[in-house]
């Protein structure tokens, strides 16, 4: 019989990806619900320090493989680690992140095991009869769909990032842990890392932001996309765009919100000049304010606005700016 | 180098619409096209083509339609296309799709499989890997570059906070992304030679019945299925106001300030 729910716990370069503990944190949830064990299966080099918080969040144990030839990913020796694992263990259920790590070798290895494996999931949820509900956007967004895979074992998913909440940990909690030892021998198939180049990771994670000041193809051009950051930096967040703004050249990708970008729940998100296109909704759909500018009153982005205005967002920004600007120097007087 | 390009025929989803009363998606009129990403990965192989001579298949599975799109791919350059067709492999998920892709793999000879990363309607970014792991050869995802260098291939692998240059050599698969490259449009005489002179293989289950196994096919061959499909509700929108600047500042404020955010 199978049994656990086990996640992949991703590191890169020795720390450990929120989304890991995101996993952890839902994982404790869906194991809690089956009355099984949730086990953390952590891949990479000198990680022997991050257990700690993979139990605090909710692990019960942490099964650690650390060999330098993990150190950066490449597929096929973190494929052959996990196989070991998962098949000598014959979890229940086996959650992933939905990133690019996730996205490479989770398919591998639902080939490699014969099992299903729904991508970028959305919501997890156990049936009465104990099997898991998949939900994932698709379509491009436009509908949602619950997968179930009834008859093989592990039932496998990988989970979008930023949508599973982290609650609080408890650092007192106890859990095991287990290093096993895995023979590397030819899993380099042929593939050699040349060269590693880190991007600029100076600009903060949108995905951590408070506040959101978006951009969409309504601002125009680059000038009036740079009054966005100052406004940004006003109100002590960050600033996002839709695809039109990327590939328009205005900001770099790792700040695009949607189906294909990041998603996002910050307290108050400012659409400014973005029509609202279904693939940019889903990325940000679910934060707790929203504010929409755009010319067009029919704009879809105002389905979505908890308050919508029409207008000009290129008129309207740089008013907005210094009326905030005014209120701050009246109330820090 | 012998390159096979695996593309899906995919409604356009950025044009898909919902029916606002029954809540289903209005598919007519919505046109079929390549699936982006695999657009990417037929230029790749014809921009290999033209560095190192050889030649381009294009293979796609699907139902008989998909025609349309090998034959644009024939016309932007592609040799050959091979259309999968056959009742018994509907309904089939990424495991039963990457099975049969293999089965008709494993009856052609390559150096080197492209793939787009992921449909824009299946959303999964699976069928890549699986099948490279089917056939037994290295893959590498998200390429958003890609050189030769004398018999290596040199790869740009993208992740969200890098990327890897890496080396590889064939048989390898890769899974392409849009932003790889701008493709080639087709050529009138490429549209004409691609309905002349060029051909689209049929091949069914029959076809492939001794590189797969049949229990693998379609929808019974499918680990996963899909239990049901709604469209999201609609968030309740809030107020739109049609006002002048000054009054869409003050209304912005006073929000911002009631949620305690200035």
């Amino acid at each position: 019989m199978s049994a656990g729910v086990y996640i992949f716990a991703e590191q890169r370069d020795g720390n450990l990806q929120k989304v890991a503990l995101e996993l952890v944190a839902k994982g404790r949830e869906l194991a809690d619900r089956l009355g099984q064990k949730l086990v953390a299966m952590l891949i990479g080099y000198n990680v022997s320090g991050l257990p700690k918080a993979l139990i605090a969040h909710g692990a019960d144990e942490v099964i650690i493989v650390d060999d330098e030839i993990l150190k950066e990913y490449v597929t096929e020796p973190y494929a052959r680690a996990l196989c070991k694992i998962i098949k000598e263990n014959d979890p229940e259920i086996v959650l992933y992140g939905a990133t690019a790590i996730g996205r490479d070798l989770a398919p591998r290895l639902a080939a490699r095991i014969h099992t299903g494996l729904t991508a970028d999931c959305t919501s997890l949820e156990i049936d009465p009869n104990n099997n898991l509900l998949m939900t994932r956007p698709a379509f491009g967004g436009n509908i949602m769909a619950t997968i179930v895979c009834e008859q093989h074992r592990p039932q496998m998913a990988t989970v979008r990032p930023g949508v599973m909440g982290l609650p609080t940990p408890d650092e007192e909690r106890k859990g095991d842990i287990k290093t096993i030892q895995i023979d590397f021998k030819n899993t380099d198939m042929n593939i050699r890392i040349r060269e590693i180049v880190k991007e600029n990771k100076i600009k903060k994670d949108i995905a951590e932001a408070k506040v959101l000041v978006a951009g969409g193809r309504g601002m125009g051009d680059i000038d009036n996309f740079s009054l966005l950051r100052e406004l940004a930096d006003l109100l002590g967040g960050e600033v996002s765009s839709s695809r039109a703004a990327v590939d328009a050249g205005w900001i770099d990708q790792d700040c695009q919100v949607g189906q294909t970008g990041k998603t996002v729940r910050p307290d108050l998100y400012l659409a400014c000049g973005i029509s609202g296109a279904i693939q940019h909704l889903v990325g940000m759909e679910e934060s707790e304010l929203i504010v929409a500018i755009n010319k067009n009153a029919t704009a879809p982005i105002f389905t979505v606005a908890d308050i919508g205005i029409v207008g000009d967002a290129k008129l309207i920004i740089p008013k907005l700016i210094g009326a905030i600007r005014a209120r701050k120097e009246n109330t820090d007087g | 180098m012998n390159i096979v390009v695996c593309v899906k025929q995919v409604p356009d989803t950025n044009e898909v619409r919902i029916d606002p009363e029954k809540g289903t998606l209005i598919r007519e009129g919505v046109p079929s096209i390549i699936n982006p990403d695999d657009k990417a990965g037929i230029e790749a192989a014809l921009f290999l083509k033209d560095q190192l001579g050889g030649k381009v298949t294009i293979l796609t599975m699907g139902p008989r339609q998909a025609d349309v799109a090998l034959r644009e791919a024939l016309a932007m350059g592609a040799d050959e296309a091979i259309l999968l067709t056959d009742r018994v492999f509907g309904g089939a998920d990424t495991w039963a799709t990457s099975c049969t892709l293999a089965g008709a793999l494993k009856k052609m000879d390559f150096d080197l499989v492209i793939a787009g990363r992921q449909a824009i309607d299946g959303d999964t970014a699976q069928v890549g890997p699986q099948i490279a792991e089917h056939l037994g050869i290295p893959q590498v995802t998200y390429v958003a570059g890609l050189q030769v260098e004398g018999d290596r291939l040199i790869i740009k692998k993208q992740f969200e906070d890098r990327y890897h240059i890496i080396e590889a050599e064939t048989p390898v698969l890769l899974t392409t992304i849009s932003e790889l490259n701008q493709p080639r449009y087709m050529t009138m005489p490429g549209i004409f030679d691609a309905y002349s002179c060029k051909e689209v293989k049929v091949w069914n289950a029959e076809s492939i019945e001794d590189t797969i196994d049949r229990s693998n096919l379609g929808l019974k061959g499918s680990p996963t299925r899909v239990k049901k499909s709604f469209t999201k509700q609609a968030k309740t929108s809030g107020l739109v106001h049609e006002v002048d600047v000054e009054e869409a500042v003050e209304i912005i404020v006073d929000k911002l300030i009631e949620k305690y955010i200035i």
